[in-house]
This record gives C-alpha cells, sequence and structure tokens, in this order.
C-alpha cells in the first residue's frame, strides 16, 4: 500500500481513537470541572462497562445485536449506579476535599480492578460487533462497525452539549461548576447535582467501553490506558470546556493513531504523555481553558 | 530528658532492636525482614516529600526505578562494581529528581500529582520501549557472581541472608537517621511552613520554590537509594517496579504509619507487607486489600498510626 492510502488507514484508526476517547473524557472533565474531584477509577468505570457488555451479551446470546444493544443500555446503568453508590459512601464523607478523594477514588481503583480479576478472570474476551459491513474504499475495505462508533459519537457529544447549554439540568451544573456556595443559597441541591454528575461520568466512560468491546477485548488491566489519555485530553483542551475536549481527543487520537500505524503504539503513548506534562507543566490552564479564579 | 534526646534515644533503639533481631529471627522472616527495610527507605523518601511538604506525587516509582535500573544496568552492562553501581543509581536519582522537579513543580496541587504520573508513566513506556537493554517487562536477573563487595579488604557477599539483612540495616539506620537530621532541621522547618502555608513562609522571606526543589531531589534521591538497594541485594531488575501501581504503594504506607512522622513510614510498610503477605496465603485478592485499606484510611484514620499516637499522648515524637 502506497504512503497516500496508508495515511488515510491511520487517520481513520485515529479518529475511532479519538472518537471513543473524547467521551471518556468528557465523563473526567465534567467530574474535575464540576466537582473539582479527580477521579483516578475513571479508567475502572470504562473497564467495568466493557467487562458487563460481555457478560450481558453472552447472557442473552441469539443475534450479535440483541446482546449489544442491551449493553448499551445496560451497563451504563449498572456502573452510574455503582458509581452514585461509591459517591454517597465514601466521597461526600470526604467533603470532596481534592487530595483526600485522590486517595480514596485510588482505592477504588483497586477495589474494582479486584472485584474484575475474581469474578471476571485474567482472561481478554471478545464481544461481537452488532453487524458486520465492509465499507469498501478504492484501496481497501473498512470496517463498518468502526465508522459507526464515530457517528455515534459525535451524536452522544452533540446531545451532551445540548443538555449542558439549553436545558434547566444543564444550568444548574453550570451554576454549580461555576460556584457551589452561592448555588447553594439559591436552593440548589449541590450535594445531588454532584452525586449526579458523578454517576453521569461514570456512565458517559461505560458507553464509551461499551461502543470500544467489539474491537478492542474485554480485560481487567484496560482502564489505565484510558484514564492517562483522558488526563491528557483533559489538560490540553482546558477543565471544563466541552469544545476543548473535543478538539483535544481529536488532536491526539489522531496523532496516537499516525505515530502507531507509522512507528509503534509505545512511542505513541511516550510522546502524548511527554506532550501533555509539557502542556500542564508550561500552560497550566489548558489550550482552552480559562486561567482558574 | 529532653525531647530532642529523646527522639533521637528512640530511633536508635528501633535501630538496635532491628539489629538484635536478625539472630532469633526464623529464616523467612529474616527475610521478609531485609525487604521491608529496603522499601521503607523508599517510604521514607516518599513521606519526606509527602508528609512534611505536602506534594502528593504519584510519580515516585520513577525515582525508585531510576535506582534500580541506574544500578541494574551498569552491573549488567558496563560490569560494573556494587559501590560504583550504587553510586550511580544515586546519581541516576537525583538528576531525575532534579529535571522533574524543576519542570513539576511550576505546577501546584493537583496538577503536581497528575504532572508526576505522566512523567512515571512516560518513564514505565521509556523502559519498554528499549527493551533491548531493559528487556522491558521480563526483567533481568543480576548473576549471583557480580554481587559481592570488597569493603578494605572484607569480601562481603550480598547474596548471602546475613550480609544482605546488614546491609539493608545499614542503608535503613542511614536513611531513618538522615531524614530524622533533616525534619528536625531549620530546613525542615522551612517545609513544614510551606507546607501549611506557602503564601506566608514566601511573605517571611523564603524562597519557597528553592526548597521544595531541595526537597524532591533529597526525596528522589532516597527512593533511589532503596531501588538500587533492591537491585543489588535481590538481583532482580524489571519494568513492574516503575508501574503507577510501585508509585501508589509508598503513598499506603505512609498514609497507614502517619505522613510527616519519621517511624511511620517503616511501621505502614512493615504492617502491608505482612497483611498482603497473610491474605495471599488464602485468597488472591490483595489488591482488595489494598483499595480498603486507602479508602478506610483516609475516611476514618487520617493521621495514621504513628499521627494518632502523636496527636493524642507522644506530642514530642518527631
Amino acid at each position: 500500500m502506497s504512503f497516500g492510502p496508508h495515511l488515510f488507514l491511520a487517520v481513520l484508526e485515529g479518529l475511532v481513537t479519538s472518537a471513543v476517547l473524547a467521551l471518556t473524557a468528557l465523563g473526567l472533565s465534567l467530574v474535575f470541572g464540576v466537582m473539582r474531584v479527580v477521579n483516578v477509577a475513571h479508567g475502572e468505570f470504562f473497564m467495568l462497562g466493557a467487562v458487563s457488555a460481555w457478560f450481558i451479551s453472552t447472557a442473552l446470546g441469539g443475534h450479535p445485536a440483541i446482546g449489544f444493544v442491551a449493553a448499551l443500555i445496560i451497563s451504563p446503568l449498572l456502573v452510574g449506579a455503582l458509581a452514585l453508590l461509591s459517591e454517597r459512601l465514601v466521597l461526600r464523607r470526604l467533603n470532596y476535599n481534592p487530595e483526600a478523594t485522590i486517595v480514596a477514588t485510588i482505592g477504588m481503583l483497586y477495589i474494582i480492578q479486584q472485584a474484575a480479576l475474581t469474578f471476571y478472570g485474567p482472561e481478554a474476551r471478545p464481544v461481537e460487533p452488532p453487524f458486520n459491513l465492509r465499507v469498501l474504499f478504492p484501496w481497501f475495505g473498512y470496517s463498518g462497525y468502526k465508522l459507526s462508533i464515530i457517528v455515534a459519537s459525535i451524536l452522544l457529544m452533540l446531545g451532551t452539549w445540548f443538555v449542558l447549554t439549553r436545558t434547566r439540568i444543564g444550568l444548574i451544573m453550570r451554576a454549580t461548576q461555576f460556584d457551589s456556595e452561592t448555588a447553594q443559597a439559591f436552593g440548589i441541591p449541590v450535594d445531588r447535582v454532584y452525586a449526579g454528575v458523578f454517576a453521569l461520568g461514570a456512565m458517559l466512560a461505560a458507553i464509551a467501553a461499551v461502543l470500544i468491546v467489539p474491537i478492542q477485548q474485554a480485560h481487567y488491566l484496560m482502564g489505565l490506558d484510558p484514564l492517562l489519555m483522558s488526563f491528557i485530553v483533559v489538560i490540553i483542551g482546558g477543565l471544563g470546556s466541552l469544545r476543548g475536549t473535543v478538539v483535544a481527543a481529536v488532536l491526539v487520537g489522531l496523532s496516537d493513531g499516525i505515530i502507531s500505524v507509522f512507528f509503534s503504539p509505545t512511542l505513541a503513548k511516550m510522546l502524548a504523555t511527554l506532550l501533555v506534562a509539557m502542556v500542564l507543566v508550561f500552560r497550566p490552564q489548558g489550550l482552552f481553558g480559562e486561567r482558574q479564579r | 530528658m529532653s525531647r530532642t534526646a529523646a527522639a533521637w534515644a528512640l530511633h536508635l533503639v528501633v535501630i538496635g532492636i532491628l539489629f538484635l533481631l536478625q539472630f532469633v529471627l526464623p529464616e523467612y522472616h529474616h527475610g521478609v525482614l531485609a525487604r521491608v527495610m529496603v522499601l521503607a527507605v523508599f517510604a521514607m523518601g516518599y513521606n519526606l516529600l509527602f508528609g512534611y511538604v505536602g506534594l502528593l506525587s504519584l510519580g515516585h516509582a520513577m525515582f525508585f526505578a531510576a535506582g534500580l535500573y541506574g544500578a541494574g544496568l551498569t552491573v549488567e552492562h558496563f560490569g560494573f562494581g556494587m559501590v560504583p553501581a550504587f553510586g550511580a543509581g544515586l546519581a541516576a536519582g537525583a538528576v531525575s529528581g532534579l529535571v522533574i522537579g524543576l519542570l513539576a513543580l511550576r505546577t501546584t496541587g493537583v496538577a503536581f500529582m497528575i504532572v508526576t504520573m505522566m512523567f512515571a508513566q512516560v518513564t514505565y513506556l521509556a523502559i519498554l520501549y528499549c527493551a533491548e537493554w531493559t528487556r522491558g517487562d521480563d526483567g533481568f536477573v543480576l548473576a549471583q557472581p557480580l554481587r559481592s563487595v570488597n569493603l578494605a579488604g572484607l569480601q562481603l557477599d550480598l547474596t548471602n541472608p546475613a550480609t544482605r539483612y546488614f546491609a539493608a540495616l545499614a542503608l535503613f539506620a542511614v536513611t531513618l537517621l538522615v531524614t530524622l537530621a533533616v525534619v528536625r532541621s531549620s530546613f525542615g522547618r522551612v517545609l513544614v511552613a510551606i507546607r501549611e502555608n506557602e503564601e506566608r513562609a514566601r511573605m517571611l522571606g523564603y524562597d519557597a520554590f528553592a526548597n521544595k526543589l531541595v526537597a524532591v531531589v533529597v526525596s528522589a534521591t532516597i527512593c533511589a537509594a532503596a531501588g538500587a538497594a533492591y537491585a543489588l541485594l535481590f538481583g532482580y531488575v524489571g519494568a513492574s517496579f516503575a508501574s503507577v501501581q510501585y508509585s501508589i504503594l509508598p503513598l499506603l504506607w505512609v498514609l497507614l504509619g502517619g505522613a510527616a512522622t519519621v517511624l511511620g513510614p517503616f511501621l505502614g510498610t512493615l504492617f502491608m507487607y505482612y497483611v498482603v503477605d497473610v491474605t495471599s496465603g488464602f485468597t488472591s485478592a490483595y489488591l482488595f486489600i489494598v483499595g480498603l485499606a486507602l479508602i478506610l484510611l483516609v475516611l476514618f484514620f487520617p493521621a495514621g498510626v504513628l499521627g494518632t499516637i502523636r496527636a493524642r499522648w507522644l506530642r514530642w515524637l518527631p
């Protein structure tokens, strides 16, 4: 294959990564932005989404699409419920103190990882894609399912944007993010908003995981990479900036795809991680974020 | 007895007990204690930054790995002796501490945690990427004949359990006393002042950045000493020691023993090592124990064992 088509393939792969990454990072960014909590267990919520998708699709059997659609609905609900529970039991009791919540979410990370290892096992297991379709380009055929991930992600991002900017729920969330004390004084139930945002963040990660599990098998250690990549995206994009998150996810996903195809995946991860650490060092507010008050 | 004398006496007694223990301990626990002492050095280095300066780093595995690989690679590829290899490990730790400190200290709070975690991940990936030299995840084992020291005509074989225990104890004792001296010095007081209120410390005329930078370098060097000792005493060098999990373990040990106490990291390491050791006897679910311990500690026992004892009874505890 000559250079042009090779690059095109790399761009497609990169866009699929971007799509999943944008959803995962958006969850982290919301929790980070609204609650000022760094959720180190975010990657494990992602992993739980993928693992529960395998359980659901295996239990249902029949046509792969049935299991997949069921997983797409049930997995996020399960993960969201678990996030809600941990928020009530742990994070709220810590008064959302930044350092204490970091330690607590590290604890959650280990507990969830161990639970997955115990009940699911160390194997990586595949989920069948809901449909098998090859989109034929002049140079190669490409998985139609992968393209549909990109479409699904765009739709979900548009939905989130709509909720955040055009609805009352979004207004309440933005008010809480801007100044939680004043919001509380105006009768906004801040602790319920926090619980909701934490669950929503986890659900976004779970949806992203269900979308990716047909092309990347479910494994109990799969959470760390999305966590670090989401940190990267959230930092490059700037805190709580939806536009920044999307642009950064596309940038990171594309560079990851292109470097992975032409050089090596390890090198791609190294460069991306190093780049972000440098962004955070020299431009702490991110590319699109506003300087923190 | 003055408070200073009491503090020094207590720490010397602990070292003395550890010295005597080697004659009475059964073989298995003898080996465990040697390992715990080396890992406690890692925890003490971590505590200097986390406990006394209040900087939460999730990247200290990279300093441990700097020592581990600084010592291991020079023995494996350049045929260094034990002493120069240990020195190479220390140097690698100090240099990486300086570079990372200069960069990461430009950020504060949560951003500091994320930046250190990312630099550590880059280090981990770099170790995997340079698999030709480091053998990546599998790591490599230092050959037994290489691991002996000639000190003033005395041939010490580090693969011998008694020598190994003694070397671990020596490193532990030196680190413990150095830490005690550092935190009781005026430099240590400045670090605590920065932890409590950085703005005020700056207004009093202290250069917060320079003091924090020195703290990072010292902390990194201590952690690298633990890494180098681990490579030379136990003979195994592998990428798992640079993983995120290895950055989190010292945090757990320090939290359990009591952050900002000199002996706390050792207590935490000892206790946690045995908890994991005992539980892994009848279940493989040790990650669950680690996770639960972190959450319960931060919820109900934020001062740790020694921190609580200090707050309740022994006010003079350093």
